[in-house]
């Protein structure tokens, strides 16, 4: 989707945290990509390397954390994963689900010096 | 080396922008709804449509996003009703900041209800809130009945459905009891229109429900 866009608020979020933190350099940022979040991991790092040029995150690496779809079942109350794209329960067939996790995409942590 | 906790979603800063215009909005009273959905499902003839059939009841303003062009923001302008257009310049989605320069440029004072169009598309709006009230996704019988389990997000987030184009329902193969249930499926609460911008069908029970979205806004019990 918006990935140029999205990797410099990454970059922006990391690099704002370490100068709190009064860190000189940026060595890893550890992103959480949810499934159905629409972020593509391979667009991130290609503009990454891109944009962190100059930067205090210039030998910085993203390590890339990829959290399934977790669904919820209305109808039998079961949570699940989504496997295949397949959006029925796997436990009563119903497709009256819940999206209840890997939605979002959130920098967990990032490593400093 | 030092590991510092950060959790912060990577559109914390647009989620930080969408909360001030927000509360702009809610200071002026203005309910402010959220028009997304592909390119050419009818997003511009129904707002159009909606201003018909609403100005003589209540103050309307619109902001228009679009990649390129003023087509729309000119369709608009020739109603009469205050508009800004906002070229996104390949970007794929308005974002908060976008719609916060765009509502300087309005007269807010005199405004009840700000329709914002949404670039045409259905996966990256879902991901960027603007401070609006409610989310509409629009999708018309053109497009297939497949959207809802293609598009799941968007589906799931929206206060409304429209479906439009229902005049070519006897010319398409459309399954709408089937796209009703995907729909419902993955959120149960929305509630969905059928209508036609072209022959007006519909049309009336859809702004019924945009009134009734102001008067609880302005008086929760009712």
């Amino acid at each position: 989707m918006h990935e140029l866009a999205i990797t410099q608020n990454i970059l922006d979020i990391a690099i704002n945290e370490a100068k709190a933190a009064q860190a000189s350099h940026i060595t890893k940022i550890r992103l959480i990509i949810g499934e159905l979040s629409g972020v593509v991991g391979e667009c991130v790092q290609f503009y990454f390397d891109f944009l962190k040029r100059g930067s205090i995150a210039e030998n910085a690496t993203i390590d890339f954390e990829a959290v399934p779809a977790e669904l919820h079942c209305r109808n039998c109350q079961a949570s699940f994963k989504l496997e295949d794209s397949n959006w029925a329960c796997p436990y009563c067939q119903s497709t009256t689900v819940e999206i209840t996790g890997g939605q979002s995409c959130f920098i967990e942590s990032i490593e400093v010096e | 080396m030092k590991r510092i906790k950060v959790l912060k979603n990577i559109t914390s800063a647009n989620d930080a922008i969408a909360a001030q215009n927000r509360e702009l909005l809610d200071r002026y009273n203005i309910l402010a709804i959220n028009f997304m959905s592909s390119p050419g499902a009818g997003k511009t003839s129904l707002i159009l449509s909606s201003i018909q059939h609403l100005r003589h009841k209540l103050r309307l303003a619109v902001i228009e996003g679009d990649i390129a062009s003023k087509i729309d923001a000119d369709k608009i302008d020739k109603q009469g009703v205050p508009v800004v257009q906002i070229n996104t310049g390949g970007s794929c989605s308005l974002e908060a900041h976008m719609i916060a320069s765009a509502l300087n440029k309005l007269p807010l004072d005199a405004t009840d209800i700000l329709f914002i169009e949404n670039v045409g598309n259905l996966i990256c709006p879902a991901s960027f809130s603007l401070g609006e009230h409610k989310k509409v996704v629009i999708s018309s019988i053109t497009e297939g009945d497949d959207k809802p389990a293609k598009y799941p997000i968007m589906f799931s987030l929206a206060d409304a459905v429209v479906i439009n184009k229902v005049d070519l329902l006897p010319l398409q193969e459309f399954d709408l009891a089937g796209f009703r249930k995907k729909i419902t499926d993955l959120n149960p609460e929305v509630t969905i229109f059928e209508v036609s911008c072209k022959t007006g069908q519909g049309i009336e029970a859809w702004c019924a429900w945009i009134i009734e979205q102001v008067q609880h806004r302005r008086n929760p019990k009712f």
